[in-house]
């Protein structure tokens, strides 16, 4: 591990623990509020945590605690921050941002034109160097942002949602250029969007209330979540018990019917997930095993692709439009989740 | 700057606006009705006139770089940090703004006047600075400096520090920071703060009077000789003036042109947190 971060900010109820391992990108998920972008915040120094240390490469970025009072200013950190928004500084043309961080590690003008150059090539931008901040499309300026961070030889790269505020064109072209930027790259990218996380990084982490709450592969996170955002986020519903040796039990007493992942252990605490599309709906409720039947109230309905997406609560099920209109589907109408046994997983969480 | 939109004005209003702004211009008309334009040039160039627009220009131009060279940082230091008394060092700052000109150039002769608070021990160094150039520069530096300060501290609040923030990411010591992202950023508001110090400067009166005196070609700026002139020679009071209302004019057209660019700036970010908005739903 080359990256460690242990830090807790009381005033925020902040308390995390992370490393990163040389070339690791790792995705940062939670729902707004969670203290993402604080993380950032703090790995970049920008925010002092009440206590915590971090190193990068034996390098101490700050140890802080009861006698301990090490920290170590942004400008050495080596810990290039690309926002939501480029933040391009507008006086200088998009050459003169990129060339911005090698010229204050002290290359000279030519040398620190050249290499802004470089990246500005890498990113595809060639072409836009004499052109103005003000003179870039949302996608550009991001594109000169990138090279702009690279361009300042980051130990580790933070990237804060870098794709929220672009329009649905220019996210994907940056999110094909970050991965080709990224690659063997040690970056933390904080995300609201799943496909950053499979695309991009290595590694995922799910944040909720200043804590991290589920960290693995991506793969593994997103196929086999424990925490209800996490499922959110692989559009699976989620729901939490104890497991039994025929599924789970619910704290509220429902039973459900499913598959077991790994070999039961009764008693244990454990998740049954599924897909909305497994879930039927209907007016009464349904009989015949192996399945699960439960009655919810309709909170909301939204469009899903071609299908129609009922939510109920904390769970949804998805219907075509022409069964909704059958079943007269609206809010607040109490109907029966259906969902085969077979379509359940079951594993300890 | 036409608009087609709706503005939403009652007529009224306007009615009242016509009114107040005839209260202002009323008055330079009246001047200029007054002006006695055969002797006006003579009166202009006369040896007192140019001494007195002289030492005005010069000291103004003094004051405005002292505003600068404390007024900068002071504006940083309110803006950019936090620290206990802060409130009360922007009170104090913006004092001189509400407080009659007088009032200063009595504070200021008790501060560098013979048995002012630092004047004594000045004064055994061998600097005296009352009724000296220096004074008038002291008493315009006093009046003018939150003029540079309220409109520097404001753009630099809007403005924002992310800049800033990722400059300091970037590598980018905080010297560094400050030469070529900040002043860069706040330029348009440094600039329209420092020609408001000018002007402030150009027109000081009281504090002058009260802190340097009234010495010709020493501390008698022009404001102090158009008083003179009234009692004795009213043609050349006017003439003075009407000079003092040209500089003003200048001043103020100089100051307020365009919008700042961190203004758009700000307003992007609102475009921003929109998108951010769809894009997490």
């Amino acid at each position: 591990m080359t990256f460690t971060l242990d830090a807790a900010v009381a005033a925020r109820d902040f308390d995390v623990s992370l490393s990163l391992a040389e070339g690791e990108t790792v995705a940062v998920l939670g729902p707004n509020g969670a203290g993402k972008s604080t993380l950032l915040s703090i790995v970049a120094g920008l925010l002092r945590p009440d206590a915590g240390r971090a190193q990068v490469d034996g390098r101490t970025l700050f140890d802080l605690g009861p006698g301990l009072n090490a920290w170590t200013a942004p400008h050495r950190r080596g810990t290039a921050l690309l926002a939501q928004e480029p933040l391009l500084f507008p006086h200088l043309s998009a050459l003169d941002n990129v060339a911005f961080g090698p010229r204050s590690a002290g290359s000279p003008r030519a040398r620190a034109r050249e290499t802004a150059r470089h990246w500005l090539a890498q990113v595809d931008a060639a072409d836009l160097a004499n052109r103005r901040p003000a003179e870039l499309s949302g996608g550009q300026a991001q594109r000169v942002a990138v090279a702009r961070a690279l361009a300042a030889d980051p130990e580790l790269l933070l990237l804060d949602e870098p794709m929220a505020a672009l329009d649905v064109h220019a996210a994907p072209l940056l999110r094909r250029l970050l991965k080709r930027v990224l690659a063997g790259r040690r970056a933390i990218i904080v995300t609201h969007d799943v496909l950053d996380a499979y695309m991009l990084a290595d590694r995922v982490i799910v944040m909720e209330q200043g804590r991290i709450t589920e960290a693995g592969p991506t793969r593994d996170v997103l196929q086999r979540p424990r925490s209800r955002f996490a499922a959110g986020l692989a559009g699976l519903n989620l729901v939490a018990g104890t497991v039994t040796a025929a599924g789970l039990r619910t704290a509220a007493g429902q039973e459900f019917a499913g598959r077991h992942e790994d070999p039961p252990v009764a008693g244990q605490s454990g998740v049954a997930a599924f897909p909305p599309s497994a879930v039927s709906v209907f007016l009464s409720e349904a009989h015949g095993s192996p399945r699960n039947s439960f009655p919810v109230t309709v909170t909301d309905l939204e469009p899903h692709g071609d299908q129609i997406r009922v939510r109920a609560g904390e769970l949804s099920a998805d219907v075509t439009p022409a069964a909704s209109a059958d079943l007269g589907l609206a809010p607040g109408v109490g109907v029966y989740f259906v969902v085969k046994a077979a379509a359940v997983s079951i594993y300890p969480a | 700057m036409t608009r087609h939109g709706y503005s939403g004005i009652p007529r009224w209003v306007l009615a009242i606006a016509a009114v107040g702004a005839l209260f202002v211009l009323l008055p330079l008309v009246a001047m200029v009705a007054r002006v006695d334009w055969p002797r006006f040039v003579p009166l202009l160039t006369s040896e007192a006139s140019l001494t007195a627009l002289g030492l005005s220009l010069r000291t103004a131009a003094a004051s405005t770089v002292l505003c600068v060279l404390f007024g900068v940082p002071l504006a940083l230091a309110l803006a950019r940090t936090e620290f206990r008394g802060q409130r009360l060092l922007r009170s104090f700052v913006l004092l001189p703004l509400v407080l009659p000109p007088v009032v200063g150039g009595i504070a200021l002769l008790y501060t560098f006047g013979r048995q002012g608070l630092l004047g004594r021990s000045l004064e055994l160094a061998g600097i005296q600075i009352a009724f000296s150039t220096t004074a008038v520069v002291l008493a315009q530096t006093f009046v003018a400096l939150p003029f540079l300060v309220v409109s520097l501290e404001g753009a630099l609040r809007s403005a924002g520090s992310r800049y800033e923030a990722v400059a300091a990411t970037l590598g980018a010591r905080p010297t560094t920071v400050l030469r070529r992202v900040t002043v860069p950023l706040v330029l348009p508001g440094l600039a329209s703060g420092a020609v408001l110090s000018f002007a402030r400067s150009l027109g000081e009166f009281g504090a002058t009077l009260t802190f340097a005196g009234s010495l010709q070609g020493v501390t008698r700026t022009l404001p102090l000789e158009i008083y003179l002139q009234r009692e004795t020679d009213a043609d050349a009071a006017v003439a003075l003036s009407l000079l003092l209302v040209a500089v003003a004019v200048i001043v103020v057209g100089l100051s307020y042109r365009g919008p700042s660019p961190a203004g758009r700036s700000s307003r992007s970010s609102v475009a921003g947190n929109a998108a951010d908005g769809e894009a997490g739903a």
